[in-house]
């Protein structure tokens, strides 16, 4: 599979160490009753960046997420955002019985503007589907509403979590192109969750691995494809998705 | 002839008592996941109250109007009761019967046992089809009609009234969009104190209310609106019209000590109906 490469790299002095990072999470504990889930992680996004987090099923990528969004509270630890971040849930999680308008006017809650104008711009698909019942469409145009719904929340930091679940190769090359242009045009920061390390590594510049609730591994991804203990769980002959 | 018109016409506005308490029913179930057996308790206190304002001398259309307003500040009380702690659906359900309970006593305490009433909508009966019809029948019908329609057109079309039904959809999408859940499920209890409240302002003046008729009220209601499985208004409206007509026919043609029983039964055989359905077509899944 051919994927758009990423143009831009983070601007200087922004990113890891730099000065600026629009999120940086700093020993995050979460726990379920006596479960810990989230262990002492550690990360940070910067301005304009792409970010993946990789790591297995079960690992606490999405607790990670919902403490990020606020669903979930942490034990300890710090999380501290500069700018607004919207969350695409795992699954899409759409509002199915209402129409693709509504479930994007429904992102902008606590917006200025609920005008989808942009989102439509961005993806043009969507628009021709407007009024169609979201819970009808296919699983790349849902996936398309829930980029778009989260757009619309005007967002500094988008939060995506599991992009290519249950879609076609084809259909995510689609919106992984939709996703790096707006990272370029419009200085978008991106956390990418993903079970696919391959997709992920090669849409993002830099990357954390997350196993069992702690950070494993972490750097610009070119170095993490090259690790023989990266290459062996998530590249390998037994990729898990 | 004349004698089954005016059971229909009684039918129909006991009807769209139940319809507005269903509703209230399906507002509240929809958003929350809560079935809020104190829905007849709105019915009662919104009568009652309208009682008392009128007996101190408040005008006729403000004594109704503030009876509603209490209504759904009483329901709004009882949704912060229920929802803003972190009970489940079986302990909510209990926490809004013992509020009904709660409701009954305090009824008791300040209004007595003795049956009350007031005048309704003054002027000589109205003839339809041969028959008379007290004109208050014609406002308990006219604005039953009247408000749910308006709140079918604002949750089908407002902003606020889709973002309810993105919380009723899926919470957990609603609360990443920002849409305050519980917020969105006390505007819910509201609706349904001033939906009930109105069924008392608008019902009183035509059967008497006690201060326990709420359990009578509250378990029609909720059978009109499990029609619809306790999610759809239009259902739950024409599960108040059957229930209400079924149970004015069953009292004037046979006897009004069983008209509760036979909606009742109706209710069960719905069910059970429905039930039937659903595993036939579970079955060609």
């Amino acid at each position: 599979m051919v994927l758009p490469q990423v143009a831009s790299s983070p601007p200087a002095g922004v990113g890891p160490g730099g000065t600026s990072p629009i999120l940086s999470v700093d020993g995050l504990v979460v726990r379920y009753g006596a479960a810990v889930v989230l262990d002492g992680v550690s990360l940070e996004v910067g301005a304009g960046e792409m970010v993946a987090l990789i790591g297995p099923n079960g690992a606490g990528k999405t607790t990670l997420l919902n403490t990020l969004s606020g669903i979930l509270s942490a034990s300890s630890g710090t999380i501290v955002r500069r700018g607004r971040l919207a969350h695409v849930p795992e699954g899409r999680e759409l509002f199915p019985e209402l129409c693709v308008d509504d479930n994007l006017r429904l992102g902008a809650w606590r917006a200025a503007s609920r005008d989808p104008a942009e989102v439509y711009e961005l993806f043009p698909k969507l628009q021709s589907l407007a009024r169609r019942r979201a819970g009808n469409l296919s699983g790349g145009e849902q996936q398309m509403v829930a980029i778009g719904r989260a757009l619309m929340a005007k967002p500094e930091l988008l939060a995506i979590d599991e992009l290519s679940q249950g879609l076609a190769p084809t259909v995510v090359q689609e919106i992984s192109r939709y996703l790096v242009r707006l990272n370029v045009e419009t200085g978008l920061s991106v956390l990418l969750v993903e079970q696919n390390a391959r997709l992920a590594l090669e849409l993002c510049p830099r990357a954390y691995v997350l196993e069992t609730g702690r950070i494993v591994a972490d750097g610009p991804s070119g170095h993490l494809r090259e690790q023989p203990a990266v290459q062996r769980a998530y590249l390998g002959g037994h990729v898990t998705t | 002839m004349s004698t089954l018109a005016q059971y229909l016409i009684t039918g129909v506005s006991q009807g769209f008592l139940l319809a507005l308490l269903a509703t209230g029913f399906v507002i509240i179930y929809r958003v929350t996941k809560v079935v809020n057996f104190a829905q007849g308790a709105f019915v009662v206190l919104g009568g009652f109250i309208a009682y008392s304002l009128l007996g101190v001398g408040v005008p006729h259309g403000i004594s109704e109007l503030l009876a509603v307003l209490a209504s759904a500040a009483i329901g709004l009380v009882f949704g912060a009761v229920t929802i803003l702690g972190k009970m489940g659906p079986t302990a909510s359900l209990m926490t809004t019967i013992g509020l009904a309970i709660f409701s009954e006593a305090i009824a008791m305490l300040v209004w007595g046992t003795v049956p009350l009433t007031f005048s309704g909508l003054s002027g000589h009966d109205i003839e339809i089809g041969g028959v008379f019809v007290q004109p208050q029948y014609l406002l308990l019908i006219g604005v039953s009609i009247v408000v749910l329609a308006i709140l079918w057109l604002v949750l089908d079309r407002t902003y606020v009234g889709k973002a309810m039904t993105a919380c009723a959809s899926n919470p957990y999408a609603a609360r990443l969009s920002g849409i305050n859940v519980k917020a969105m499920g006390l505007l819910s209890f509201a609706i349904g104190g001033a939906l009930g409240g109105l069924g008392g302002v608008l019902v009183t003046p035509l059967f008497p209310l006690t201060y326990d008729s709420d359990v009578n009220l509250a378990i029609l209601g909720f059978a009109a609106a499990i029609v619809g499985g306790l999610t759809s208004p239009g259902l739950a409206l024409a599960g108040g019209l059957a229930f209400g007509v079924t149970e004015e026919l069953v009292a004037g043609y046979w006897s009004a000590a069983n008209q509760t029983a036979v909606a009742l039964g109706l209710m069960i055989l719905l069910l059970l109906w429905q039930s039937h359905r659903r595993q036939r077509v579970e079955q060609f899944v």
